[in-house]
């Protein structure tokens, strides 16, 4: 009965077998380095969290284990064999499942397609449905067979796409910062579903960059920094601040990383509070007053929304995704038009949009066509290339945009220097009001840095700035008042973390 | 009475023979545009078809003229699914592209091979089977199971590809694909294949109308034969709603169209405008475009250039 | 610039070396057939003054039409039916005015050509208004419309617009009072030639340096940051866009009737506003680049007829040399679009 590769039964076996081992994983991208040396052990019947950074590496480790990605060095292990995991398929085949921050499933067919959706041979609705409704019942998850995915919400949604992954019977499941898009609420019942799956002898894979949500359910703790593994050990064995220190590195390293200047608003950062406001706000710069307004498929998002900015305060609205954020920055902006209320704004406003490439950014035009996108729509007559040109050397030499120049096409920029490049276009002409939507997303450490302080800049200028960020700590840190939108409804919170928690979930301010 | 039976059937009968073509070019492309793929080159591959049945026919027989013409249209939807699947050029660019290279290729081949055009080639036919029993029935019998075989090979594919779509894992992943292409990626479904194979379909079913319009009716290869049909079938396929069922109505509804005139000139009817009567499935077309509900729209992914490979 | 013409070129080379296995595949000498293309295309006066910018003509116009909606990101392959539409409606007013003698042959010239121009953009408004109204792709409704553009034709040449003796499906004959100046005298040189010139460049100013040609650019370029980022009105662009091209390949057709055909016929257009579409591709959608793109076409067509009558090599191969062009141009721009990914692949963690 013993097959090549499993163990004699005879032989002790002092410590479970790793489920998972990821060995001295190297890969790059053109010339970054993404993953250094990096590594990875998960044990069965347990919940491993790997933390890190914004571009630490962690989904790329993870989708290497998941074969969508190839390492360039390295040895990944299942069940204590050498593995090459060629596609996601053949993961799924060894029992490694994968749910992406981004839910990959199709909006328009039903949860039992979804889940079907891969396999071989006839397809019978009705069988697939009772598969779902089986494997949801085992799992302790409530999703419905014959919903269409695109009536659900998000919850459901990720709930539909853990049970396609279960459905393949796996034993690793990999969540990918699986509480960014929930409510307070659905996120603490989804890790405690993980507890419970992991303690019925599977195992889950964690990636978060919360260590709130690490250190509540995660047995084990993986910290990568940088491409590299610089923390393994036993949830047990560390607290908040031990894995802070890892995820950031130590004193010595962020001293040799960091300019001085960065460093200072680092640090100025970390200390909350100091970086708030110093002076008394000014008169009332944009107001919103019982506004009402609908999401492109005509559905009410706004009922009723009052709201009031100062010239020289951060406005922060905190939501979780849907709750009509989207749009009430975007009525504030005038980008979209409200179905009912007053709402009164500076003619020059500068919005920066969560989605630089899809709503701030022309890639493929020069960065000079770029800069005289903003409101190009009162523009009459000729365009003035020239000055379209000085304009944008100046935000390039301002806001620090590394690029060989102002003709060369959005796209070539990276990430990070392209919101630098928004931002400039933004603030340029000192604006009297600001709206911007995750202005830091997908933006590492240092990037991050200097957004906030164009934001402060502006603000301590006199602008009215209102933010809204999915990163409550980043909120805390950016804004003087802080508002919660819950359905459709906004109410200002105390600036502390429980009660905005649970404002955002329609809980009393 | 008996000659409103007579004229019933006989337009009924006219509107199924020009429907057949149809039908077979617009399963292929429904199959086409579900994967994602829009492939206006279709034209080009019923036109290779009818040139490579008329070759194969006058060489080998019937039968495998019919297959002659599907494998001229594989082989220039292959061209096009090179480009468009993998190397993710424009669908619409590369589909006018096809549309010339085939006018341009069994223009040059034909008069190149058979002489100067005026010199007709004559093909054999194959003539009307009627089915026994059912074929004697009045107007719909005798019209729609008094014809030849390939339609009903429609009667038959029809459904099968229903089945296929719906009632199969690789129908699921071909609807994936054209749905929300990363979703079926991360589900394993390879949509170079996907698209490829459904390409490849849509190019042999092309390829088989043209053969059709070559060994079922006219008996002879001419050149711009396809007169427009690969463009007809896309407005078969956005008509039928994008169903294989939805999709052979809405042919018989085109054939219905193009009888007309052929029913109108055996009448004598001289004066009535039947381009007007031609017309009214295309603004058929438009409205159904217009009013059609969400459930009823193109597939997501239709015309989609990138597939998101991140 | 100095690049996309020497690939150009190379691509035009890879084409006729297409031309020339294709030529001895089907057992025509290639030499003898080379030399009375070139001579049909470039080889007199004739083939310099009429043959190669007459048949260029109708293709300029429409593949400026084909390049500015394409350049706004809307795929119109409707040319076909504007063009034909356009043609029509310069045909009905020559029939209005055959009943009212005495206008002036200008004002009547000038009358066509803006009906032909005003019937194109009607004509494309309808796609637009299905587009931006209901969302429907313009794919789809412009090859609708390509159909009932022809049907419309084949009914009013045996109708209302039927020459009088009612023999031929045709319109009347335009006079020759009112047909397009020819421009050199003794060829079939028309004055279509210097509008088309005129609208390229009025084209490619009004693109490159006007606030709505750069919104068109931008609402072509990414249309939901030109919504959110200059607060464009997209779907007014786009119909605007969509309108102006419909409008261009109107005014070819209607170029084309008062100054080459002089009458309304089914087959009036042999795909005039298909092959556009290949004529702005190759000039990479530069209204200028159309210009050399159009004589390109018009003098492969001219020699290729050349070809036919004095090497009997058949006319229609000159269709897969433009097949062959296309593919080209598109396979180098997805080849240098992968190579441009891969230098700029960015991190993603």
């Amino acid at each position: 009965m013993t097959a090549a590769g499993v163990p004699s039964p005879v032989s002790p076996l002092p410590l479970p077998l790793p489920l998972l081992s990821m060995e001295g994983i190297t890969r790059r991208f053109g010339p970054t380095l993404a993953l250094d040396n990096a590594s990875l052990v998960v044990r069965p019947g347990t919940v491993h969290a790997v933390l890190g950074e914004n571009g630490a590496g962690k989904t790329t480790l993870l989708r290497l284990a998941f074969g969508m990605l190839q390492p360039d060095a390295g040895m990944l292990r299942w069940r204590g064999e050498p593995t090459t995991v060629a596609s996601p398929s053949d993961a799924l085949r060894r029992g490694i499942g994968m749910v992406h921050q981004h839910f990959t499933l199709v909006p328009a067919m039903t949860v039992a397609e979804n889940v079907a959706l891969g396999e071989r041979g006839m397809y019978d609705p009705a069988r697939a449905a009772a598969r779902v409704r089986d494997v949801a019942r085992r799992a302790g998850l409530a999703v419905d067979p014959e919903a269409r995915v695109s009536a659900l919400a998000v919850g459901a949604q990720q709930r539909c796409e853990i049970v396609k992954a279960l459905a393949r019977d796996v034993e690793l499941l990999i969540l990918d910062e699986p509480t960014a898009v929930l409510a307070p609420q659905e996120a603490a019942e989804l890790l405690a579903w993980t507890r419970a799956y992991a303690d019925a002898g599977h195992a889950v894979v964690l990636i978060t960059h919360k260590l709130r949500d690490a250190l509540g359910v995660a047995d084990d703790v993986t910290v990568l920094r940088r491409g590299r593994t610089v923390l393994t050990t036993a949830a047990r064995a560390v607290t908040e601040a031990d894995l802070a220190d890892a995820m950031i590195g130590g004193e010595a390293e962020k001293a040799e990383k960091a300019e001085p200047e960065e460093r200072a608003i680092v640090e100025a950062e970390m200390a909350s509070g100091v970086a708030h406001r110093s002076s008394a706000p000014g008169p009332v710069v944009l107001s919103a007053r019982g506004v009402r307004a609908r999401d492109g498929r005509g559905v009410e998002r706004l009922r009723g929304v009052t709201l009031e900015v100062r010239a020289g305060e951060i406005v922060g609205i905190a939501a979780v995704e849907g709750a009509g954020q989207q749009e009430l920055l975007r009525v504030l902006a005038r980008r979209l038009a409200p179905d009912s209320g007053v709402v009164a704004s500076p003619d020059t406003i500068g919005f920066i949009p969560e989605d630089r490439h899809h709503d701030a950014l022309v890639l493929d035009a020069p960065l000079y066509e770029n800069v005289a996108l903003r409101d190009v729509a009162a523009r009459r007559g000729r365009m003035t290339w020239a000055a379209f040109r000085g304009e944008t050397r100046r935000i390039i030499a301002a806001y620090d945009v590394r690029t060989p120049g102002e003709s060369i096409s959005a796209r070539s920029l990276s990430g990070g220097n392209q919101q630098k490049l928004v931002l400039g276009r933004e603030l340029a002409g000192a604006p009297a009001a600001i709206v911007a939507e995750n202005p830091s997303r997908g933006l590492d450490f240092r990037a991050t840095a200097a957004v906030h302080a164009s934001l402060r800049a502006a603000r301590d200028g006199g602008a009215a700035v209102v933010v809204y960020s999915s990163d409550l700590d980043e909120l805390l840190l950016l804004a003087d008042r802080i508002f919660a939108m819950h359905d459709g409804t906004l109410a200002e919170t105390a600036r502390d973390r429980e009660t905005v928690g649970r404002a955002m979930l329609g809980g009393a301010a | 009475m008996s000659d409103a039976l007579t004229l019933g059937t006989d337009l009924l009968e006219a509107s199924v023979r020009f429907a057949t073509p149809l039908a077979l070019a617009s399963l292929g492309e429904c199959v086409s545009e579900r994967a994602g793929v829009i492939n206006i080159g279709l034209e080009g591959a019923i036109i290779c078809g009818a040139l490579g049945a008329t070759v194969a026919a006058g060489a080998v027989g019937v039968g495998l003229g019919f297959a002659a013409g599907a494998l001229a249209g594989v082989a220039i939807a292959a061209v096009f699914a090179l480009f468009t699947v993998w190397m993710r050029a424009d669908q619409i660019i590369t589909g006018t592209a096809i549309t010339l290279l085939a006018a341009g290729l069994t223009g040059t081949l034909y008069r190149s091979t058979f002489g100067a055009s005026g010199v007709a080639l004559s093909t054999p036919t194959i003539g009307a089977t009627a089915v026994p029993g059912i074929s004697a029935l009045p107007l719909l019998g005798a019209s729609f199971f008094n014809q030849p075989v390939i339609t009903y090979l429609v009667y038959v594919l029809a459904p099968l590809v229903t089945w296929w779509m719906f009632r199969t894992h690789a129908g699921l992943g071909l609807r994936a694909i054209g749905e929300r292409p990363e979703a079926a990626i991360a589900a394993g479904v390879s949509p170079r294949l996907t698209q490829t194979l459904a390409v490849l379909f849509a190019g042999a079913m092309a390829g088989l109308a043209g053969a059709t319009l070559v060994l079922a009716q006219a008996g002879t290869f001419v050149e711009g034969m396809s007169s427009g049909r690969g463009f007809i079938a896309i407005a078969i396929v956005v008509l039928g709603r994008w169903h294989p069922m939805g999709v052979l109505g809405a042919s018989l509804l085109f054939g219905a169209a193009q009888s007309l005139d052929t029913v109108f000139q055996s009448m004598g009817w001289r004066e009535v405008p039947y381009q007007l009567f031609l017309a009214i499935p295309y603004l058929m077309t438009l409205v159904v475009l217009a009013l059609a509900s969400a459930r009823a729209r193109a597939p997501a992914a239709l015309g989609q250039k990138e597939l998101a490979e991140k | 610039m100095i690049r996309a013409l020497v690939q150009t070129l190379v691509l035009l080379a890879v084409a006729l070396a297409t031309l020339v296995l294709l030529l001895v595949a089907t057992g025509h000498a290639p030499a003898p057939a080379l030399t009375a293309m070139a001579n049909g295309a470039f080889g007199s006066s004739y083939a310099l003054l009429s043959a190669t910018p007459v048949r260029a003509i109708p293709l300029a116009l429409a593949g400026l039409a084909v390049a500015i909606a394409f350049r706004a990101g809307i795929l119109n392959v409707g040319a076909e039916g504007q063009l034909l539409v356009g043609a029509t409606a310069a045909a009905c007013i020559a029939a209005l005015v055959s009943t009212h003698p005495g206008v002036p042959a200008v004002v009547v010239i000038v009358v066509m050509l803006s009906a032909g121009t005003l019937a194109g953009g009607l004509w494309a408004g309808i796609a637009a208004w299905l587009r931006t109204r209901f969302g429907v792709l313009e794919v789809i409704s412009t090859i609708m419309l390509n159909f009932l553009a022809l049907y419309l034709v084949g009914y009013l040449v045996r109708g209302p617009l039927q020459e009088p003796t009612r023999m031929n499906p045709q319109s009347p004959t335009l006079p020759e009072a009112l047909h397009l100046p020819v421009l050199v005298e003794g060829s079939r040189l028309h004055a279509g030639l210097l509008l088309a010139i005129g609208l390229a460049v009025l084209a490619w100013w009004w693109l490159r340096n006007t606030a709505s040609g750069f919104r068109l650019r931008a609402v072509g370029g990414n249309a939901r940051a030109a919504a959110s980022a200059g607060r464009v009105n997209v779907p007014r662009v786009v119909a605007g866009a969509f309108l102006t091209s419909g409008a261009l390949a109107g005014v070819a057709g209607a170029v084309q009737y008062t100054g080459v055909t002089y009458a309304m016929y089914e087959n009036f257009s042999p795909g005039y506003g298909y092959k556009a579409i290949a004529v702005a591709l190759l000039a990479r959608l530069n209204p200028l680049g159309v210009l050399v793109a159009a004589l390109l076409f018009g003098a492969l067509e001219a020699g290729a007829n050349a070809m036919e009558r004095d090497a009997g090599v058949p006319n229609v191969v000159v269709s897969v040399v433009e097949a062959a062009l296309i593919l080209l141009v598109v396979a180098a721009d997805r080849w240098q679009a992968r190579a441009g990914a891969q230098a700029t692949t960015t991190v993603r963690a």
